[in-house]
């Protein structure tokens, strides 16, 4: 059990990466962005073909955020020079980066075994190797679970930054209210482009971070990846408080390690894997329509409260 | 301060939507001048304004602001020297952030947006001050969302964004429009209160012949994308409803039928 709690922690934590950067298009700036479907392959066929041919594992995932940030910048450029809609664009991209992926992988998909990554370095350390670990089974967990936290605690202490200066402001200002923030001098377009570029720059990461863990890289692996991403940005919402914008990343990340918890559980429980994707949109489909069983309930429970008058009222009229 | 010449303006040019809304508009507006704007539904005066601020392309003619041509300058950049109030309360704040963080931006129009922070220790000793002048209990509510404001409330935040950094000129679209009565008056008090005390340049659009007399320095009255009369300094100072229902009538050959501008 410890095993499988660990093993969701530690995937939560590398789904935590992606899942600040779908907050930061669709809540941020109030777009349903596909093209992360397309850039968390992208980040895995990246940084899996750049290890795969010798580069540093550092280096590589870093040259999968680069490569997230340009799939982010495409749509950008559909959507606000194009005039694409966002959604759209966001579908082209994504389109398009499934040939590209293909290129950069070579074949459908890359193993990473016996290969550095950047956990490598972690597992050599002593402290991961001592007996408690080893005797629980849990010994390749505990350094992808330390370097994720790192990593997610870094991600979330320069984005609070970020979106606290001038530029993240407007940033916000863009996604909140288009109109007034032109008449107040931003330029909406550029906040956009930004905003995206973060964003699939993220997700790339994370990919590049999943690839790894797994020792392969995958052609299919984006495929449902949005679902999973507002998946855990809406159970981060709904179950953690939503007041300050540092709870609010800290529960993104809370959100996607609950996601991995509720999977792994299913899955115990005896749920064919191959049902997981039409659990999690069914999953979705629901919180997402929460607030609309919100409306329809409300009658019904007034009516119960006000006992027979209220329904009677509510007849006359 | 402003120079319209010659500006025409047409929607959904060849298809059966068609709609002239700028007939060969010329206008001048001097430093200091207030100049209110009337006229029926569909008269042109909202897209006017739209051409001067940069939401819509002019077909024909050029905008000049305090000697710069601005009529190719997108929206954005042309903000830097403009106030905009708009109809919609909804539209001028940023519902999801802060009093304080509204006020921030605007205070940050016609500026570079840097990596700084977003909002300085200092610039809320200033905020708190203006806040006081709205006399609305805003000065103790600066971190509260905008969202939670009546839109009154909004409505004299976003004139206080409009005029905090001195607009070279101000843009008012019928920003009282979709207020109560009460809320109506009190924001255009204020709005007159703002701009005497700045002798900021406006242009203020409203449907309220009795507000358009009351107010500024200047009348005129659009018809049809044209502007049919220009009423200044002593003559508009005499000026009453009646007189300015005579003299629409004569000028267009036709009667003012606006309910909303007679009724109001």
């Amino acid at each position: 059990m410890l095993q499988i709690l660990l093993g969701a922690l530690m995937l939560g934590l590398l789904w935590a990466v992606m899942t600040i950067g779908i907050y930061i298009t669709y809540r941020i700036l109030g777009i349903a962005d596909l093209t992360v479907e397309g850039s968390i392959a992208m980040g895995a066929a990246i940084a899996a073909s750049c290890i795969y041919s010798g580069v540093n594992p550092y280096l590589a995932t870093l040259l999968a955020l680069l490569g997230g940030m340009a799939a982010g910048l495409c749509t950008g450029l559909l959507h606000t020079r194009l005039k694409i809609p966002a959604l759209l664009s966001g579908i082209l991209t994504m389109i398009a980066l499934y040939s590209i992926n293909l290129r950069i992988l070579g074949k459908a998909n890359v193993s990473l075994l016996r290969m550095d990554t950047v956990y490598t370095n972690f597992m050599k350390m002593s402290f991961t190797n001592n007996a408690v670990f080893t005797k629980l089974g849990v010994t390749h967990l505990i350094p992808v679970i330390i370097l994720g936290m790192i990593i997610v605690f870094g991600i979330i202490t320069i984005l609070y930054w970020f979106f606290g200066t001038e530029i993240g402001c407007s940033i916000r200002a863009t996604g909140d209210n288009p109109q007034m923030s032109r008449a107040q001098g931003i330029n909406t377009n550029n906040m956009i482009i930004i905003g995206l570029v973060i964003s699939n720059g993220l997700v790339a990461v994370s990919g590049a971070l999943i690839a790894q863990q797994q020792s392969f890289a995958d052609i299919q692996m984006g495929t449902g990846s949005i679902v999973i991403g507002l998946a855990s940005v809406i159970i981060g919402e709904v179950l953690f408080s939503k007041r300050s914008f540092f709870i609010r990343l800290v529960s993104l990340v809370l959100g996607a390690i609950t996601y991995r918890v509720i999977i792994a559980l299913v899955l115990k429980m005896g749920m064919p894997a191959n049902d997981l994707k039409l659990f999690t949109a069914i999953t979705v489909a629901v919180a997402l329509s929460l607030p609309e069983f919100g409306s329809y309930l409300r009658p019904i429970t007034k009516s119960i409260k006000g006992g027979a008058s209220g329904a009677i009222r509510k007849q006359s009229l | 301060m402003l120079s319209v010449s010659r500006v025409y303006k047409t929607f959904n040019i060849g298809t059966v939507n068609e709609k002239t809304a700028l007939k060969n508009i010329c206008l001048h507006l001097t430093k200091g001048d207030f100049v209110t704007l009337i006229g029926g539904n569909g008269s042109g005066k909202s897209t006017l304004l739209n051409c001067i601020a940069g939401v819509h392309d002019v077909d024909d003619g050029s905008i000049t602001i305090d000697g710069v041509d601005v009529t190719k300058i997108p929206e954005h950049k042309r903000a830097g020297i403009l106030g905009r109030v708009f109809q919609d309360p909804m539209v001028g704040t940023a519902a999801n952030m802060g009093i304080e963080e509204n006020l921030a931006l605007a205070y940050r129009r016609g500026k570079k947006r840097t990596f700084k922070w977003g909002i300085s220790s200092k610039e809320r000793e200033l905020y708190k001050e203006m806040l006081s002048q709205l006399d609305l209990g805003l000065e103790n509510r600066l971190s509260d969302k905008v969202g939670l404001l009546s839109g009154g409330q909004r409505q004299a935040l976003t004139l206080l964004m409009a005029t905090l950094n001195k607009p070279k000129l101000l843009l008012l679209d019928e920003h009282t429009a979709a207020l109560d009565p009460k809320t109506a008056a009190k924001v255009l008090k204020l709005s007159d209160h703002f701009i005497t005390e700045g002798s900021l340049t406006t242009l203020m659009v409203t449907h309220n012949m009795r507000d358009a007399i009351k107010y500024g320095n200047r009348l005129i009255m659009m018809h049809e994308g044209r502007i049919l009369l220009d009423i200044k300094d002593e003559a508009k100072q005499k000026l009453t409803v009646e007189d300015l229902l005579q003299r629409f009538g004569r000028a267009s050959g036709e009667e003012f039928t606006s309910d909303r501008a007679l009724l109001a």
